[in-house]
């Protein structure tokens, strides 16, 4: 593993700076330092999150459609809360990342997910969140970290889906 | 009336009584105040050195880039308490992401969020830096009062209950081996025995600088400015005139737009060992060692989860009272790493977190919770010569980013401290081990983990794939009692600016090899006592035991 490859270089590399840079509007935020303004979840962001909420707490979720749905929107709100809750340099990478993440050749050839988000299957999302998860390019594996730890973090954060892992929460007479 | 509102809460009564406290947040245009010292930061360091300063009759302001939360705050919940109380929500990381770093960034600092933990200097530490660095005021006779005085204000003593399970193991397990254990020493009064002092003590048993020295320094006159950002000194030849702050909204992230200019005869930095060096560096002072940000040191810590047949519940009770010292004398204190054993208490969000993986098999182990234990082998760095740590650059922005590159001195320790947990896990009665690492698989006997994690740990980027872990930063500001040599003095005072000291743990030249917190109380009680006499004529004031 190559765990210095910086954004810069990555850029300069192969198939994904050439990736980004055919994707027009995305280079943008790749070669502007942050500004200071706070992370939009926008709806493709929404998007992507909802595709990869399954697949990361696979065996979890509740089986009845509803009550699904809605474990999903609420994991997916405490992702927009942590993040909002982050440096701003760090909700713009990880705007960046979902900026990256929306862009259908980006999709389709960096994360090797063949249909929009909104149609892929879990297997699909699992299978492109492992090879991320190993890739020899750092950064792809810092992007999948970062999913990783968001989606984990919201949804063990979480006290409604705290009785499946046996933890029964701090004590009452004090919560 | 429920408990929580039974507990008095020292803070919002300070606050009633009038304490000078001022909300960055709330101020509607720019300000300027002044006092005899400015103290940036409010943790370990600062506190000490405010609670000093203030009683000797000096005028202080204290200033903190966090909020002020108090124990009816602290709700011991990980979503809440990881944005509120720590630096980057408890996801800080250096450069590469190989270390994820638990720093406090709220009122009290680390003392805030620590976990009791209190440890004396281990002697060889001073012993080392009295040879390698000159420091010879550091011997274990010149700081004994220190600490001395230091323990009885914060009420650090033997914690009789007996361990929790979490703990417990690693005493049995290490006993089995022959490996001798120890009991950790508290900074508590009253503890109820939860195990939530990551998240802030909802009762005030925890003797953090947010219930002890920082009121201490209030009801003396001091002032407390939050959310504000010490952003640069400004400096005029070789002294620091004022300090510019960035004042910072109520969610602490967004600048509000408007500034605060703080003016004083002397300034001191103690906003911890990322920040001190990133102030100094984005406020260009000068470096006539060349050594500021360098040499900064975690404690890489590697973490092992193990599976038990029965409960281990490792979310309840104080959360550390038992350690190993016994592979930091294994050899050499500068040969291979040594590290010193502890335990984490286990809460769902860090956890989940720190272990690897996703899906099914992650959300097997998850489900396991109320019967996984957790251990932690922190490498002592610093002391190996090809142990340099790592270095506080900024970045565009000027924010602090820390280079800490992983060397083969931490792939040796990892390897040997990775074994040596699972050993004795197994030793105490585990059914399965794995350790916190991208690669590693669940090892189910000793003899499979033994040749795994040799095997896991010679594949290429087996180093980059573990989880280190670190609560403990130090160095940026080494002192050195040689000329020329270090950032700071043996005094604390900054070389090259007549008026600038450094109070926190960025002024040791190496890590510590314990947990910090009562070496940054003791050395700095002595520093602060030195400069208040240094600024009043008179000897310092001496802090009362509890």
């Amino acid at each position: 593993m190559h765990m210095e490859t910086s954004r810069r270089s990555l850029l300069k590399t192969g198939v994904l700076g050439a990736l980004v840079l055919a994707a027009g509007g995305g280079v943008y935020r790749f070669t502007h330092p942050p500004v200071p303004q706070g992370f939009v979840l926008d709806g493709a962001a929404r998007a992507v999150l909802v595709a990869v909420v399954p697949a990361l707490v696979d065996g979890m979720l509740p089986d009845e459609q509803g009550a699904r749905s809605r474990a999903i929107a609420a994991t997916v709100d405490g992702v927009n809360t942590a993040i909002l809750g982050l440096p701003l340099a760090l909700q713009k990478e990880v705007q960046d990342l979902f900026g990256l993440l929306a862009l259908a050749p980006a999709r389709r050839w960096l994360a090797g997910v063949p249909q929009d988000w909104n149609k892929a299957d879990a297997d699909e999302i699992g299978a492109w969140l492992q090879r991320w998860r190993r890739h020899r390019i750092g950064l792809l594996r810092d992007a999948y970290q970062a999913l990783r730890d968001l989606v984990l973090g919201s949804w063990y954060g979480n006290p409604a889906n705290w009785a499946a892992i046996g933890y029964p929460g701090p004590i009452a007479e004090l919560a | 009336m429920s408990a929580r509102a039974a507990i008095p809460d020292p803070i919002q009564a300070g606050l009633a009584r009038g304490w000078k406290v001022i909300d960055g947040a709330t101020l509607a245009e720019d300000r300027t105040l002044a006092a005899d010292v400015v103290i940036v930061g409010s943790g370990a360091g600062s506190g000490v050195t405010a609670e000093i300063l203030a009683l000797s009759g000096l005028s202080v302001i204290v200033v903190e880039e966090g909020g002020l939360h108090s124990s009816r705050d602290f709700r011991m919940r990980e979503a809440e308490a990881y944005p509120a109380l720590y630096q980057e929500s408890a996801a800080r990381r250096t450069r590469d992401k190989g270390i994820t770093i638990l720093q406090g960034r709220t009122v009290g600092g680390s003392t805030t969020v620590n976990w009791t933990s209190s440890f004396r200097t281990p002697p060889e530490t001073l012993l080392f830096w009295q040879r390698r660095y000159g420091l010879a005021d550091y011997t274990d006779g010149g700081l004994d009062p220190w600490f001395a005085l230091m323990e009885a204000r914060l009420r650090i003593g033997a914690w009789e209950a007996a361990p929790n399970e979490n703990n417990d193991v690693l005493q049995r397990g290490a006993g089995k081996l022959g490996i001798p254990t120890g009991r950790i020493r508290r900074n508590v009064h009253g503890c109820w025995n939860l195990g939530y002092c990551g998240m802030g003590c909802p009762t005030n048993a925890k003797q953090s600088m947010l219930v002890t020295t920082i009121p201490a320094a209030l009801e003396h006159g001091a002032t407390l400015v939050t959310r504000a950002r010490g952003e640069r000194l400004l400096l005029r030849g070789d002294s620091v005139d004022a300090l510019d702050c960035t004042l910072l909204d109520a969610g602490g992230i967004k600048p509000t737009g408007h500034r605060l200019r703080l003016r004083a005869r002397h300034f001191v930095l103690a906003g911890g060992a990322i920040n001190t060096p990133a102030l100094l560096l984005r406020s260009k002072a000068p470096d006539p060692s060349a050594m500021l940000g360098k040499r900064t040191f975690l404690h890489p810590t590697l973490i092992s989860a193990a599976f038990f047949p029965e409960r281990v519940e490792g979310w309840a009770g104080a959360p550390q009272t038992v350690y190993s010292d016994h592979f930091l004398h294994t050899q050499a204190i500068d040969a291979a790493l040594g590290y010193k054993l502890e335990t984490p208490p286990l809460h769902p969000l860090l956890l989940a977190t720190t272990m690897a993986g996703f899906g099914r098999e992650h959300g097997a182990l998850m489900r396991r919770f109320p019967q996984l234990q957790g251990m932690l082998a922190l490498l002592r760095d610093g002391f190996h010569p090809a142990s340099q740590g790592g270095s506080v650059a900024l970045d565009g922005a000027g924010n602090a980013v820390l280079d800490y590159p992983l060397d083969a001195t931490m792939r040796d320790g990892a390897l040997r401290a990775l074994l040596t947990m699972a050993e004795i896990q197994f030793a105490a009665g585990a059914d399965a081990v794995r350790p916190a690492h991208e690669l590693a698989p669940r090892y189910a006997t000793w003899s499979a983990a033994r040749q795994g994690i040799k095997d896991l740990m010679q594949q290429d980027g087996a180093l980059h794939a573990v989880k280190f872990a670190s609560a403990h930063v130090m160095g940026g500001c080494m002192m050195s009692g040689v000329a020329g040599a270090g950032v700071t003095g043996q005094d604390g005072r900054y070389h090259g600016l007549n008026n600038l000291s450094v109070h926190d743990g960025s002024l040791f030249p190496t890590s510590i090899g314990a947990n910090p917190q009562l070496s940054i109380y003791a050395i700095v009680a002595r520093l602060a006592s030195g400069l208040a006499q240094a600024l009043t004529g008179r000897p310092a004031a001496r802090p009362q035991a509890a």
